[in-house]
């Protein structure tokens, strides 16, 4: 594994204090027939060595992980990713359709183009609060992923792009995990350790 | 083609820098392992075989789209000859398997094309058995099939896939037959308000 070698360095380069309370909160995964398959908060409290041996997790507080906000129960993260599911695709709808003259409709026969042809309608792509940012991304095969960051956090796409990888690789290559059920899987929690609280 | 050249790029890039390599004898050996314990198992009923390689390709494809999609990071396909380029020819061969097959006998309606593998890395020092059936009934390869009807119905997209012919059977080529069902499109119907 490449990121191995980047870690080790970080470790011992970067002072402890800088690792503990990465600006990731939460991840989200929503299936593509919009059940939530997966979901976890980051600590973000100086609980001192943040997941330094792989597995060990300090407690983290809260919906965001930080003391002070609501915390919900497994069943309150249904209903979100539920209700997320569905405005996602309300959003999506509103893309507009602009119609076209029978004589220029393309190949596909619709009677109507998107702004952009070029360009799918997507949905909600980010959401942002005072104290938060969701970044939003639909693979092209349903799935959604849900990062919650500090607004202030640069390139989430970048870290989007990170957890989709490892997504593919620790969970979609692994046989024993069921497509569209819960995510549970240590290799997982591990590579998503590494990815998003080392920052 | 512009399209073209850059998803060829992208091909090789990925190829070259994020995929890792196995030694070729080991998945040669391993996929031949398998389709010959398969016609033990299923006593040499050939139909039953191909059957039996079609479903395990399709959950490959089903998973494997999506490390396809992490590593090349391209968008949706326009249509299905961007689909037939980008799946077969410059990427989807090419990064998993370094092999790219000619695109080639589209039908009028851009729904049917077929692939002609040069090259076949499951299929080197394969000879079929001998028992007259073989010949005529197993499609050796046949995992393709599924592996990419699995990898488009994870994004929309209803194929069939079958092999027409095999150098294995004493064929010129290698050729794979692919048709567009249709288009599954998740979409809201347009009347839902």
């Amino acid at each position: 594994m490449p990121d191995a070698g980047i870690n080790l360095l970080r470790q011992s380069a970067i002072p402890q204090v800088w690792l503990r309370g990465g600006p990731v909160f939460a991840l989200l995964i929503i299936s593509k027939a919009g059940s939530l398959i997966y979901h976890r908060t980051f600590p973000t409290s100086a609980t001192g060595t943040a997941g330094a041996g792989g597995t060990t997790q300090p407690q983290t507080v809260g919906t965001l992980g930080l003391p002070g906000t609501s915390t919900l129960s497994t069943n309150d993260y249904l209903v979100i990713a539920g209700t997320f599911h569905g405005v996602h695709a309300i959003t999506r709808s509103l893309t507009p359709r602009i119609p076209i003259p029978p004589s220029a409709a393309g190949p596909s026969g619709r009677s109507w183009t998107y702004p952009d042809p070029e360009t799918p309608p997507s949905g909600i792509e980010s959401l942002e609060s005072s104290f938060f940012r969701l970044t939003v991304f639909q693979t092209l095969s349903g799935t959604k992923f849900l990062l919650f960051t500090d607004p202030s956090m640069p390139n989430t796409d970048v870290l989007m792009k990170g957890v989709y990888e490892r997504y593919a690789d620790y969970v979609c290559k692994n046989p024993f995990w069921q497509m569209e059920m819960p995510i549970r899987i240590d290799a997982w929690e591990r590579s998503l350790n590494q990815w998003l609280t080392r920052r | 083609m512009a399209s073209g050249q850059k998803a060829a790029r992208v091909g090789e890039e990925v190829w070259k820098t994020r995929v890792d390599k196995v030694n070729a004898e080991l998945v040669t050996l391993t996929y031949g392992t398998v389709v010959a314990q398969l016609c033990t198992d299923y006593e040499y009923d050939y139909v039953q075989v191909n059957q039996q390689l079609d479903k395990m390709g399709y959950n490959i494809g089903m998973r494997l789209i999506e490390d396809f999609l992490a590593k090349s990071n391209i968008g949706r396909c326009g249509n299905f000859r961007d689909t037939a380029e980008m799946i077969s020819k410059k990427v989807g061969f090419k990064i998993f398997l370094n092999i790219t097959p000619t695109v080639t006998n589209w039908t009028a309606d851009n729904k049917q094309f077929s692939l002609l593998f040069d090259e076949n890395p499951l299929a080197d020092f394969v000879e079929l058995p001998d028992d007259g059936r073989a010949q005529d009934e197993l499609w050796f390869s046949n995992i393709f099939c599924g592996i990419l009807r699995g990898a488009l119905e994870m994004v929309q997209m209803s194929i069939e896939a079958r092999f027409v012919s095999d150098v294995l059977r004493g064929n010129d080529v290698t050729e794979m037959r692919v048709t567009l069902l249709r288009y599954t499109e998740d979409e809201m119907p347009p009347d839902d308000e």
